[in-house]
């Protein structure tokens, strides 16, 4: 087991390693000079190769990419060009968006899809079981910033009960800021919930009839404990591996969802910074984004050998 | 026939997307109105106040650019699928010939590309080569390499232990031949589903990345566009985000149940 962590854990790192170097190559082949794009088109050319040594952009490609490297391990993002911040700490400033925002959503699809999984696998060719289904098919087909729109028509613009946008902060108040938060969650969380119905459903099916279940049946349980106590908790690996390989289209929706609403999150950063052409920023977003799909699939990963003996020994 | 008319997610689906590209090649030679065509003095008219489905702030008629947009989601699409689908699939086939460490490179590979969401390789792109069309097919294209790279080599894999392709490894055929005649053609089922369903997904993020502007220009129409538009007018024109956003669910709607219906068609457990 630990053998097959270690080798895992040695793997994620050159992976991560190769993500770094992609993408600080792609960015570094943009076109536009940074340091031009900071001081302007009134800047004299001594003040431009002045800014230019400073940043180190007189430095060739390999050390450039290290000394990014080794700030990245440091917690030195570098300074953003438009904000003039460190990055570190605008990263960390809107992922107290972005991180509640994909949590509430994550939360909410899981508690959509569960019991509806659940219960379609109970009844299932049954008239419930074809409504659960049309709900998979329809919430997957929508894309997440419609569904965002459509929530600011009915709860902003008709009834008036939520905000269409924006984010007081945190400092407003825990419930002012869930409250900005809860409709570009539920746009989120909808397609989400759709797959995890789907793989609910699929996986209750499949063990709803295992031995161990007939037994707890057998001992006198009710059918609604049988499944509940039994074949779900057996049922989560697959809803919970999902979720970790959903993850990359969790975030794409976020930069569409916090555009919709206009959310201060990474997801608006990182097309703030496309448009400014903020490449640091872009960088250190894209590469924050990557790493975090990857981490999650990891984790996922390592989960799955936890759980389920069967697979470490195939592993090895 | 009979066996078609017992599966209604097939057919369906297979109703759907017969009109979405009924309509999408319609608008190449029809729309009701020219679809760029501005007509200030009916904008933001509702629907059939003027036209079907009404105008947009510069009195275009939505239902034409609906048309329009249809066309250039589904060959923005089918392109970048086709990009997809023929790339990974060539991985795949060569890299169960081949075995490995090629292999081993390979997958991780697919991960790397995995882990950077195509809107943000999109992004990424757009800033180094301009947004467009040819933006857009790269970066979703590129995004579907890894799904059908992974597909065909573990249906390849399957294939390669056959006990006919043993005999024709015995009987000294090569590898590139058995993998011509053998596995593509064993494969070639699997490969049409994924397509089917992975063009609902490209039509999907190809909305996201025309809303973002990082599709085809304007005044280009497109789902996406027409709904970052609408977006300024939601209280006074909420019709106009209604009807591309149908659009777009509905052509990723019939896909899908088109790949699931496919695909239970298709599947060699059922026939049997």
């Amino acid at each position: 087991m630990i053998s097959i962590v270690i080798r895992r854990t040695l793997s994620l790192a050159v992976t991560l390693l190769i993500v770094s170097l992609l993408i600080f190559t792609v960015m570094d082949l943009l076109p536009g000079d940074p340091a031009a794009i900071m001081l302007g088109t009134s800047a004299s050319p001594e003040t431009l190769a002045a800014l230019q040594k400073q940043l180190g952009l007189d430095q060739p490609l390999p050390v450039r990419y290290l000394a990014w490297l080794a700030g990245v391990f440091r917690g030195d993002l570098g300074q953003s060009y438009t904000y003039g911040v460190p990055v570190a700490g605008l990263i960390g400033e809107r992922l107290a968006v972005t991180l509640p925002l994909a949590l509430i959503a994550i939360v909410l699809s899981v508690a959509i899809a569960i019991p509806l999984g659940v219960q379609a696998a109970r009844k299932h060719n049954g008239p419930f079981d074809f409504v659960a289904g049309l709900f998979s098919y329809i919430s997957i087909a929508v894309p997440a910033f419609w569904v965002g729109l459509l929530l600011i028509i009915l709860f902003s613009t008709m009834l008036g009960w939520m905000p269409a946008g924006g984010f007081p902060g945190w400092d407003a108040g825990f419930l002012a800021g869930l409250k900005a938060l809860l409709l570009p969650a539920v746009a989120l969380a909808l397609p989400q919930a759709g797959v995890l119905t789907r793989v609910a459903r699929a996986a209750v099916l499949e063990v709803m009839n295992e031995d161990f279940v007939r037994t707890a049946r057998a001992k006198g349980l009710s059918e609604g404990i049988a499944i509940w106590r039994h074949a779900v908790p057996n049922a989560l690996v697959p809803v919970f591996t999902m979720l970790g390989l959903q993850f990359t289209f969790l975030i794409a929706g976020a930069v569409l969802v916090e555009n919709v609403f206009n959310l201060p999150g990474l997801g608006r950063l990182a097309y703030q910074a496309l448009s400014q052409r903020d490449i640091i920023v872009m960088q250190d977003v894209v590469l924050f984004f990557s790493a975090l799909v990857i981490l999650m699939n990891f984790l996922v990963d390592l989960a799955y050998l936890v759980v389920d003996p069967r697979l470490r020994a195939g592993a090895q | 026939m009979k066996k078609l008319l017992r599966r209604p997610v097939f057919l369906v689906g297979l109703v759907i997307t017969l009109v979405l590209f009924a309509v999408a090649l319609l608008s190449l030679v029809w729309t009701p109105f020219p679809p760029t065509k501005m007509n200030i003095v009916h904008k933001l008219k509702a629907p059939l106040d003027f036209g079907l489905l009404g105008t947009d702030q510069f009195g275009r008629d939505v239902a034409s650019m609906l048309m329009v947009g249809a066309w250039n989601s589904l060959s923005t699409s089918i392109l970048a699928v086709l990009l997809g689908a023929s790339v990974g699939t060539a991985i795949g086939v060569v890299v169960a010939m081949r075995r490995g460490w090629l292999e081993l490179v390979v997958m991780r590979g697919c991960d790397i590309i995995f882990a950077v969401p195509p809107i943000l390789s999109a992004m990424m792109l757009g800033a180094f080569i301009g947004s467009g069309r040819f933006t857009a097919i790269i970066a979703i294209g590129v995004f579907m390499v890894p799904v059908f790279a992974r597909l065909s080599l573990g249906a390849a894999l399957q294939i390669w232990t056959r006990d006919y392709v043993t005999a024709a490894v015995s009987m000294g055929r090569p590898k590139a031949k058995i993998t011509l005649v053998h596995v593509l053609p064993n494969i070639s089922n699997q490969i049409i589903v994924q397509v089917t369903i992975q063009l609902g997904l490209a039509i999907l993020t190809e909305a996201g990345l025309s809303f973002l502007g990082l599709g085809m220009p304007p005044p280009t129409p497109t789902w996406g566009r027409m709904l970052a538009d609408a977006q300024t007018f939601l209280g006074q024109a909420p019709w106009l985000a209604l009807m591309p956003g149908l659009a777009i669910a509905l052509a990723v709607l019939g896909l899908n149940m088109l790949g699931d219906g496919l695909r239970d068609l298709l599947d060699p457990r059922d026939n049997s």
